[in-house]
């Protein structure tokens, strides 16, 4: 199930996303404007105050990303395994950051550099498939994409910095 | 060189340089600077410690620069959507906001006997907190994720909007031009304020575009140009140039607004400060002591009405009894903007010279003690308060504690 995910808008500061998490715990960001953003977390006793306001450069946001969304990964694969021996489908949301908003898909080279393909693109609620290389990508893109393990996770890669090394 | 311009050189280099002092000092302190502003602006001016002579002209200017500033900046934090999209939520608390905090002021002022044009200021200055003071203090407590802050957010959007209707209407009952001119005023400030909200909702990408935020230099004549000519020609057209910068700010929107906001800043410092100075130096310290146990009577009145708004604005959007609290003392701290309509009020036949020095003890009163209370529903023993009296605890006893229902408001 997907989680309910509040945005309340805060004038002159930026914007506030919030969930409550299944144990009762409320959790939150504040995006501010000028990019910095904080991880709350709200007091169980005063559920309106945090208890912690966590303020988090770029790269550390992205460390924090990651480590909760490796778990998910893991679990993914796992359920990967009845797939054809080494080539794997893979949904790659578009990450935040990602140089290629607004570029056409030829930009990402990713088959040349990656063996892996673009198969289909989902936008919103709907599924835009075989996109040519002049697709331009838009924010919120899922990229669908067909590879090894190894082609996909370089393609994660290069769609969150554009280097398929770094 | 002339030798009047050496003076002024000296005298506006001193008090800039003892501002900076004070202002770090402040910051030490964890205080507003805008109140050390305000007494170095008393100590220098008439009947101060030492008058300035040579300088007083470039403050006037530098004051009115100041006031523009000051607006503008204020516009750019806001975008045209969000100011919309405020107004329809927030509407009611804005109301309950003005009833509460204009109509103490505006009594105090017929009590005194000062006329009902006073009366109309002393409304506006008790009335508007300052949202550059408040968002500070926000910041500062890290409350800036907490659920009560887009309540109290909304209600500096509900203040600064109502503001843009507000200063015209005060323009023209100053310059005395009677109702239907007062009538006509008004009716091309609402014209104007719609025409630009409209503007810049619709067409804010093409403003934005014609000033490129690419290049620094270009962008800062940009914006403070277009700024200052609005504002010129607001104030010809007697809509007050404040409204004018204001509007600008809210038309200019995204990257150019953003680039601009960090460009225009220092500037804006400097010109409050200046501002601060300026109104400091107008009012004679003499009459501040006379008025000193009204304006302490005045700020506890309205400190209570403004932590009373707060508090029901909060509890409309259903913020628990302590976000409540804290949303009522956060509010409190009223400044630069007071001081803005005072400031446009002292210089005009018939105000009563002492609305100047009430203003003047009303912001420092205020503003050094907001937000030292907005601290308050954070320490232990204002929570103990607020805990349920033992005979209503055991009543709410079966149910969970967190859904208790508030016991103190009802």
């Amino acid at each position: 199930m997907r989680v309910r995910v509040e945005q309340t808008s805060l004038p002159g500061i930026g914007v506030r996303h919030d969930f409550v998490t299944e144990s009762g715990q409320r959790l939150g960001v504040v995006s501010h404007r000028d990019g910095r953003r904080a991880l709350i977390v709200y007091d169980a006793d005063d559920p309106d105050a945090r208890l912690a306001a966590i303020p988090l450069r770029d790269e550390e946001a992205e460390a924090l990303a990651d480590l909760l969304g490796a778990s998910l990964m893991l679990g993914q694969l796992a359920g990967l395994r009845d797939q054809a021996a080494g080539l794997l489908t893979e949904q790659i949301a578009l990450p935040a950051g990602t140089p290629f908003v607004g570029r056409p898909l030829g930009d990402t080279k990713a088959r040349t550099r990656t063996s892996a393909s673009i198969v289909a693109i989902l936008r919103g609620a709907g599924v835009i498939p075989s996109p040519g290389p002049d697709f331009g990508f838009e924010t919120g893109d899922v990229v669908v994409a067909v590879g090894t393990r190894k082609g996909l996770d370089a393609l994660t890669r290069i769609l969150a910095d554009g280097d398929p090394d770094g | 060189m002339h030798e009047s311009t050496t003076v002024l050189l000296i005298e506006v280099g001193a008090l800039m340089f003892l501002l900076g002092l004070l202002g770090r000092l402040s910051r030490r302190f964890g205080i507003s600077p805008i109140p050390l502003y305000l007494l170095a602006g008393l100590a220098f001016g008439h009947g101060g410690l030492l008058p300035l002579s040579a300088s007083e002209q470039f403050f006037s200017v530098g004051a009115e620069i100041g006031v523009i500033l000051l607006l503008v900046l204020l516009g750019l934090e806001y975008s045209a959507d969000e100011l919309v999209g405020n107004l329809r939520a927030a509407a009611p608390v804005g109301l309950l906001d003005a009833a509460l905090n204009a109509l103490p002021g505006a009594a105090f002022a017929l009590l005194l006997g000062w006329g009902w044009v006073a009366a109309v200021v002393l409304a506006g200055v008790t009335w508007v907190t300052s949202s550059g003071v408040v968002a500070k203090v926000l910041a500062d407590l890290g409350r800036l994720g907490n659920r009560e802050t887009p309540v109290v957010l909304s209600v500096l959007v509900m203040e600064d909007l109502a503001m843009a209707l507000y200063l015209p209407l005060l323009t023209a009952l100053l310059a005395g031009t009677g109702l239907i001119g007062g009538g006509v005023a008004l009716g091309v400030a609402v014209l104007a304020v719609s025409v630009v909200l409209v503007v810049a909702i619709r067409f804010g990408g093409w403003i934005s575009k014609a000033i490129s935020a690419r290049d620094p230099e270009a962008l800062l004549l940009g914006v403070f140009g277009l700024t200052l000519l609005v504002a010129g020609v607001a104030a010809q057209l007697k809509v007050s140039a404040a409204v004018g910068a204001f509007l600008v700010g809210i038309a200019v929107s995204g990257p150019v607004a953003h680039h601009a906001t960090q460009l225009l800043s220092p500037l804006r410092d400097i010109f409050a400060a200046v501002f601060f100075v300026f109104f400091g130096l107008t009012t004679n310290p003499a009459d501040i002591p006379p008025v000193l146990l009204p304006a302490i009577g005045l700020a506890v009145v309205t400190i209570t009405t403004k932590v009373l708004t707060g508090y029901v604005a909060a509890r409309r959007a259903g913020i628990a009894v302590r976000g409540r609290w804290r949303a009522g003392f956060a509010l409190t701290p009223r400044g630069e903007f007071s001081i803005v309509i005072a400031g446009l009020a002292v210089a005009t036949p018939g105000i009563p010279a002492k609305l100047g020095a009430l203003a003047t003890a009303y912001v420092l009163i205020t503003v050094v003690v907001g937000p030292v209370i907005a601290r308050l529903p954070d320490f232990e023993w204002f929570k103990a308060l607020l805990q349920p009296r033992p005979g209503r605890r055991l009543a709410a006893e079966g149910a969970l504690t967190r859904h208790t229902p508030d016991a103190t408001s009802q």
